[in-house]
């Protein structure tokens, strides 16, 4: 392996002292400052999981209270939900990386960049408070009229946290959207973009069409707790109901936020590690808009239960199958990637693989829920519960990992050890399906989620998932260690370790200031691998 | 690998005009990047009110009655006052961007400050409504009162007056806080026909608020004036 | 966008039109026309918002992604409305045997068992909405 010096003035140590970082308008600086505050929000989540997890290795409630388990999983919900799942992907990986893909020195607007940052760290500030003065125990989903009325949990500041925050996730979706629109370099037309690009092109409609609806419902939510402004409160002869639909109009969509740029990593670090064009790279293009598009239609699918109408729901229903076809289009076409490529067996390629299968099964399983029939039985149990695992942590957060590894060395110009990383890697998969494989029989079983003692009968599955979720905690370990020891003492990565293709790898690691010396000219298409190319150890 | 090449150095180009960001290569890429950046930015303020106005329509099929009888309750004229002040001030905006887009400096700042005065005209209006409201006890929330067997669903219409307004009233400070500080740039000539960005999106924001309220007065103030519900 | 600069008359034009429809919407507000007052009244508000939209905020001179952004912003608004209406339009169509009109309900096939209830109370799978027979 070469070792390359590192470049003399890079966007790390241009300058110094943390005013320069707080002050910094420079997106990759940004992007780690995003990476810092999504890494300790991580670990909280973690922690409260690591409370419900040991609760439920026993079936009587013996480990806390009701009501502290019920404050246990909202708050893992909420920090996993708001302030890790939907911006880590967008806003440490795209914000790094998208101005370096397309040719550009920045986003469109760096100021509406950092201002975002200070306003997701404000909204975690709120949401750590409520929780460090007793938390909230609503679940994450706040629902009426438990969260406006009868709640003696800190439902206001936690609601103006998400609030909060939820403008960070709006001005994300413009500055990207308009970057995408107006700052690529001459030669790049829409269908020379990486996926990557794409892919976060249509997380940015869908973070602009359905955050404020969340917003203005929590707002509804919070003038109804402190004003008693009937809006939801059925003594008013208010809908409940209504609450939900306006909540899922954009927790629905939210998922898609989730997802949407793992799959564009996906994307990216399959072409590079099996040498070959991503097959199908148009309808993998249009696969992101239809799917940000169409994860508008579904939401009610939240609601089968609820009391809304049968015809609804059946329209639901029928949409619900029909969103999950893009995103088979993706996994067909991620295959067909495969089939011939020469395949390197890197970190970021176990990640991708790890992605492919489990994110399969995630999606699978959401179809028996959309059913309406098998709803019925299966809502509010551990099916669920292990259905959108399966695809926030199998799909998102290993998508997220595999794009960390795959750009950790333009990042910080440091590689990581491989042994360490496949270890990793091969722990957290064995973890995760240990975690909850088991759930998906628990909730075939009928055992319901949210409850914080069980019937007897359930106990092995849990032990079984609480053991593989202590596995997937020394993973998570082992990766934040490996990662920051490279720091010290990795070694010097140079502009292309993977010999990659993409715009971002034809600078400098880490990249100077304003990314490029001369602004690049591009007239060919993404991915061009030379198919005969043999990958070198 | 995508065939690079070099293109030439980057604007070191002497005669780049002052507002001229260094991310941007051309003044006229950063302008458009800016309007783009406003009308997305108003698009998320279309989906923000629409979460109210999903509310107000669900509980206007439940509760025609309760709607007919709170909307009888908020003064027409005083709404209809604000409706045509707020369309004058969005024409009085038109022209001061009109007048910033051909250089007429001085014009600019007249039709300006014509247009926060229009908005201050609205707001004033608005508080006078609120306060009768306030007095009326139709505030809802625990010192809500209100006569006849519909009274809880009326509350839920007050509930949506006050808080659409609210939210209405509340974009109209913000605008009105920005169009200040476009006075002043216009007042200290920092505009010019070449570039008066912030004038024209500015005009784009305060349009939309008039656009708001455009929907609000028929929904609120124009439900059943023909009596034929109640 | 800034490239075009509409001439006066076009927007005293403009605010003329716009003031004709608010007067006609106050007007024909206090004429009975039943159930069309709601959609007549929603009907000239949009012509009023269209006429801000194509002139005063002069899309109708702006680019392609200007109106495709606009014509976005209300798609996806009335897929708002029109999903969640669906449901509330659609409540009461069907009503399972016990009297629920719930979507998610099970529902037996003949007569229910006979269960000792107290008091009187209908046994029945639930009617979750508390919104009242419309």
């Amino acid at each position: 392996m070469t070792t390359t010096v590192l470049p003399r003035v890079n966007y790390l140590n241009v300058r110094h002292g943390v005013a320069s970082w707080l002050l910094t308008k420079d997106h990759k600086r940004i992007g780690i400052m995003y990476l810092v505050v999504v890494t300790i929000a991580f670990f909280l989540g973690g922690l409260f999981a690591t409370g419900v997890r040991i609760e439920l290795t026993t079936p009587q409630g013996d480990f806390v209270s009701a009501d502290t388990y019920n404050r246990l999983f909202t708050m893992h919900g909420v920090f996993m939900v708001f302030f890790v799942l939907v911006p880590v992907v967008p806003a440490v990986l795209g914000n790094f990386v998208l101005p370096l893909m397309i040719g550009a020195k920045d986003v469109a607007f760096p100021r509406l960049n950092l201002l975002s940052w200070y306003v997701f760290v404000f909204g975690f500030i709120f949401t750590i408070t409520a929780m460090v003065t007793g938390g909230v125990d609503t679940g994450w989903t706040f629902y009426t009229p438990y969260s406006s009325s009868a709640s003696n949990s800190n439902v206001m500041l936690t609601g103006i946290g998400v609030f909060i925050t939820g403008f960070s996730s709006i001005l994300t979706g413009l500055n990207f959207m308009v970057t995408i629109h107006r700052m690529r370099a001459p030669g790049l037309t829409w269908f020379r973009l990486p996926l990557f690009v794409w892919a976060l092109y249509a997380t940015a409609l869908v973070m602009i069409l359905a955050t404020p609806i969340i917003a203005i419902t929590i707002g509804m939510m919070a003038l109804e707790r402190a004003l008693g402004f009937g809006i939801f409160d059925p003594r008013l002869g208010g809908d409940p109901v209504l609450f939900q639909h306006l909540f899922w109009f954009y927790s629905h969509p939210a998922v898609y936020i989730m997802i949407l740029p793992p799959m564009g990593v996906i994307s990216e670090v399959i072409a590079c590690f099996s040498r070959k064009n991503v097959f199908g790279y148009s309808f993998v293009a249009f696969s992101s808009l239809a799917i940000a598009v169409f994860g508008f239609l579904v939401w009610a699918h939240h609601l089968f239960v609820a009391g809304i109408s049968p015809y609804s729901a059946m329209v639901f229903s029928f949409l619900s199958f029909a969103v999950a076809i893009p995103s088979a289009v993706k996994v067909f076409n991620w295959t067909a990637t495969l089939y011939q490529g020469a395949i390197w067996w890197r970190a970021p390629m176990l990640w991708v693989f790890g992605f492919i299968g489990l994110f399969l099964i995630g999606g699978l399983t959401g179809l028996f829920l959309a059913s309406l029939g098998l709803d019925v039985h299966l809502h509010d149990t551990y099916f669920v519960v292990a259905h959108f695992h399966y695809i926030m942590v199998g799909g998102a957060v290993m998508g997220f990992f595999a794009g960390l590894h795959y750009w950790w060395p333009k990042m910080t110009g440091r590689m990581y050890p491989n042994w360490a990383a496949t270890t990793a890697a091969l722990l957290v998969f064995f973890g995760f399906n240990l975690t909850f494989f088991p759930q998906f029989i628990l909730g075939y079983l009928g055992m319901p989620r949210r409850y914080h003692a069980y019937s007897e009968e359930f106990q092995v599955l849990n032990v079984l998932s609480s053991a593989g979720a202590s596995i997937l905690a020394v993973g998570y370990t082992l990766i934040a260690s490996y990662l920051v020891f490279s720091l010290f003492r990795g070694q010097a990565a140079g502009a292309n370790p993977w010999r990659a293709t993409g715009l971002e790898w034809k600078t400098e690691s880490p990249p100077i200031p304003d990314n490029f010396t001369e602004t690049p000219i591009v007239n060919e298409g993404a991915y061009k691998y030379s198919e005969r190319e043999i990958e070198v150890a | 690998m995508p065939d690079i090449v070099a293109s030439h150095a980057d604007p070191g180009d002497h005669a780049h005009h002052p507002a001229l960001q260094h991310h941007f290569q051309t003044l006229e890429q950063q302008q458009e990047a800016s309007t783009l950046g406003m009308w997305i930015f108003l698009v998320t303020e279309v989906m923000f009110f629409g979460g109210l106005l999903m509310a107000y329509l669900v509980y206007r099929v439940w509760y025609p009655l309760a709607w007919s009888e709170g909307s009888l309750e908020l003064d027409i004229r005083l709404g209809a006052f604000n409706t045509v002040v707020l369309i004058g001030s969005s024409l009085t905006m038109a022209l001061a961007v009109r007048s910033a887009q051909t250089g007429a400096q001085k014009a600019t700042v007249r039709w300006l400050l014509l247009t926060m005065a229009l908005g201050l005209t609205f707001l004033v209006v608005k508080f006078f409504e609120y306060r009768e409201k306030y007095l009326l006890h139709h505030i809802p929330g625990p010192n809500f009162q209100f006569e006849g067997p519909e009274a809880p669903h009326v509350q839920i219409f007050l509930s949506l007056y006050f808080g659409l307004t609210g939210l209405h009233a509340l974009h109209m400070i913000v605008g009105f806080s920005i169009l200040a500080v476009i006075t002043w740039m216009a007042h200290r000539r920092r505009f010019s026909p070449e570039w008066h960005t912030p004038v024209e999106l500015s005009g784009l924001y305060w349009h939309f608020v008039d656009i708001v309220w455009i929907f609000l007065f028929p929904l609120l103030y124009l439900v059943d004036r023909a009596h034929h519900l109640s | 966008m800034s490239g075009h600069v509409s001439p006066k008359t076009t927007y005293y034009a403009i605010f003329g039109a716009l003031m004709v429809l608010t007067a006609i919407t106050v007007t024909i507000a206090f004429i009975n026309l039943g159930p069309l007052n709601f959609p007549v009244a929603l009907g000239i508000a949009i012509l009023k918002a269209t006429l801000v939209i194509l002139f005063f905020m002069h899309v109708k001179h702006s680019s392609q992604l200007t109106k495709l952004i606009c014509g976005t912003a209300f798609f996806f608004l009335f897929v708002l409305f029109g999903l969640t209406l669906s449901d509330y339009l659609s409540r009461g169509w069907f009503v399972a045997p016990g009297g629920t009109a719930a979507a998610g309900t099970r529902v037996t096939i003949g007569p229910p068992a006979p269960v000792a209830e107290p008091a009187g109370q209908t046994q029945t799978t639930t009617e979750p909405q508390t919104a009242p027979a419309r």
